[in-house]
């Protein structure tokens, strides 16, 4: 496989140009997760606003697919509803595990939809996941989610 | 030029044949992390289990004493690459339980103590205690000694290190006092690749009545060791990095200290005599082998064993020196490429880290292996030298028999086909 169709423009860009990175005010739930096999790091929370929107606050280091994949997730899950966040979170994840021959729908996934390569490296795969993880698990300490409604990832 | 001939060695060599990632050839910059295994090494495992596989040391049948001999051959023969007797060697399953056998002597020792059972002194650790490690420690030769630590109450110390990579030992005289029982430091360093005074550390150690520990992993692969020179009471290294096979590593001890340690695991060939309430053990190194032993390992590591003493070590650490200097050089010269670790070649190994300005090392890794080179990414199992460097993770390459000035040109021309890629000004 082509580097080009690892590292898509789409991943470098929020790569280079994170959306919504720092840190909420009022977080619900934080979780600190870390990649031990290379040192990733994602700092990410979660908090609802009046209407029941997520708002997402993320910090962090690594390469370039953890932390685009974290600034990804900003732009698909920041004011959706929980319940919708859970089906874009799980289509992530299913995605990652395809093995590279995902069919990813732009609908769900958005620039989501770029990480389909990475999907073929199982060594990149949990830099992909990372802030997915940590998502979760922000959403359980924040009492948004329910820890049996999570499926293991 | 040195006697390595690079070309013959690599023939020996089964997987350097192969291609990666779309026919890519393979250029294998990871021996730190593992070598690879030459032809000898795999038809001596096979040649044993086709003609001699039997449990050693148990049972009387031809095949068990020829398991045996085989075994106990390795022994000698590994004994004697380093200057020791064969009963100065104890096999493993890797370094990392080689040190475990170590720090457990401790622990062990003390909560014997505590119900009665006499123990050499030396092993007892109380509060007030102090164990001594450095800040290059891999993992393997720090979290055993935490967790010594914090089943003892002891406390861990750390040499530290200077800007450029090197143990700072102006404290030396401080940090290993009376109050310490146990240091155990790193010979050569497998991220930064520093080659550190241990005779000295291990004199200081001494000195002070403490039990002196060196891991020497990323040395006896890659240069002539007299193990008896280090002043160390045990060394531990393992089979893997040497050409040997995965499975099998190593712990030197001195006659007296093997005698005075308690055993670390327990069980079926370790013993002397058995009853219901209790038992005796062997003398070592059987006492620190319990269980059917890993013969075809130990098999396999006398090739390789045989293999390097062939090559002569003298031959393989001037290979490496001529390598490494040219790696230094070429690096160097690369804009927006930082060494982490000594820059030059004076007490130094072939493992070389580096970050590049703009690219984490993730990427640069993955660039590398698109090419078809095959480099570590990550903290090494060395986080709090990462920590100390104020880097994430490095890159790091560490060149070995089977590598030339090739294989460095094309690591030079990757790196800087990352930065083109990743558009960061080089
Ligand atoms: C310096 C050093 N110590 C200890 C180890 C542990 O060796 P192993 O993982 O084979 O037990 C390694 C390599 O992984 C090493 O490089």
């Amino acid at each position: 496989m082509s580097l080009e169709a690892l590292y898509q423009d789409i991943i470098i860009d929020h790569y280079k140009n994170p959306r919504g990175r720092g840190l909420l005010e009022f977080p619900l739930g934080t979780a600190f997760h870390v990649n031990p096999t290379c040192g990733d790091e994602v700092n990410l929370q979660v908090a609802a606003a009046a209407d029941g929107g997520l708002l997402i606050g993320y910090e962090g280091t690594g390469c370039s697919i953890s932390q685009a994949s974290a600034s990804v997730l900003y732009e698909l899950v920041q004011g959706r509803q929980v319940t919708e966040a859970e089906n874009i979170r799980r289509a992530f994840v299913e995605l990652m595990h395809s093995q590279g021959h995902g069919e990813p729908d732009e609908a769900v996934l958005g620039d989501g939809i770029a990480f389909v390569g990475v999907a073929k490296y199982p060594a990149r795969i949990k830099c992909a996941l990372l802030p997915w993880m940590a998502f979760q698990d922000a959403e359980i300490k924040g009492g948004l989610m329910l820890e049996t409604n999570s499926d293991g990832e | 030029m040195t006697g390595i001939d690079v070309a013959r060695i690599r023939a020996d060599f089964p997987i350097l044949k192969r291609t990666v990632r779309d026919g890519k050839p393979l250029i294998y910059l990871d021996s730190a992390a593992t070598s690879q295994k030459p032809v000898e090494v795999l038809d001596a495992e096979r040649t044993f289990y086709e003609t001699s596989n039997a449990a050693a040391h148990r049972g009387a049948h031809q095949l068990a004493e020829e398991a045996t001999a085989a075994y106990e051959a390795s022994r000698a023969r590994v004994g004697g690459f380093v200057g020791v007797e064969a009963e100065n060697i104890i096999f493993t399953k890797n370094a990392s339980e080689s040190l475990n056998l170590a720090a457990y002597a401790f622990s062990n020792a003390t909560a014997l103590a505590r119900w009665g059972t006499p123990v050499d002194p030396r092993f007892e650790l109380n509060p007030g205690n102090s164990v001594v490690v450095t800040e290059m420690e891999h993992h393997a030769n720090l979290i055993p000694w935490q967790e010594v630590c914090a089943k003892t109450g002891a406390s861990l110390r750390w040499l530290p290190l200077t800007d450029s990579g090197r143990l700072d030992l102006a404290d030396l005289d401080d940090l290993i006092d009376t109050s310490t029982k146990v240091v155990s430091v790193v010979h050569q360093s497998n991220i930064l690749g520093t080659i550190n005074p241990v005779a000295e550390i291990m004199a200081r150690a001494h000195a002070v009545g403490a039990v002196g520990v060196v891991d020497a992993c990323q040395s006896i692969p890659h240069m002539p060791v007299d193990v008896r020179a280090l002043g160390a009471d045990l060394v531990a290294w393992g089979g893997h990095k040497m050409l040997g096979p995965t499975g099998i590593g190593l712990l030197y001890g001195t006659s007296e200290i093997l005698q005075a340690m308690p055993p670390f695991l327990t069980g079926g060939s370790m013993i002397a005599t058995v009853e219901m309430e209790r038992s005796t053990y062997a003398a070592a190194p059987q006492k620190f082998e319990a269980g059917v032993p890993m013969v075809a390992q130990a098999v396999g590591l006398g090739a390789a064993v045989a293999y390097l003493e062939k090559l002569g070590m003298a031959e393989v650490a001037a290979h490496e020196q001529e390598l490494t200097a040219y790696s230094l050089m070429a690096l160097s010269g690369i804009p927006g490429v930082r060494i982490i670790g000594p820059t030059e070649t004076v007490d130094r190994g072939s493992a070389i880290s580096f970050v590049v300005e703009g690219i984490h090392p993730h990427d640069v890794g993955q660039v590398l292996d698109n090419m078809g080179i095959a480099v570590r990414v990550g903290h090494h199992c060395a986080w709090p030298t990462c920590r100390r460097f104020g880097v994430p993770a490095t890159t790091r390459i560490s060149p070995y028999i089977y590598n030339d000035q090739r294989d460095i040109d094309a690591l030079v021309e990757a790196i800087a086909h990352a930065q083109h890629f990743f558009k960061v000004a080089s």
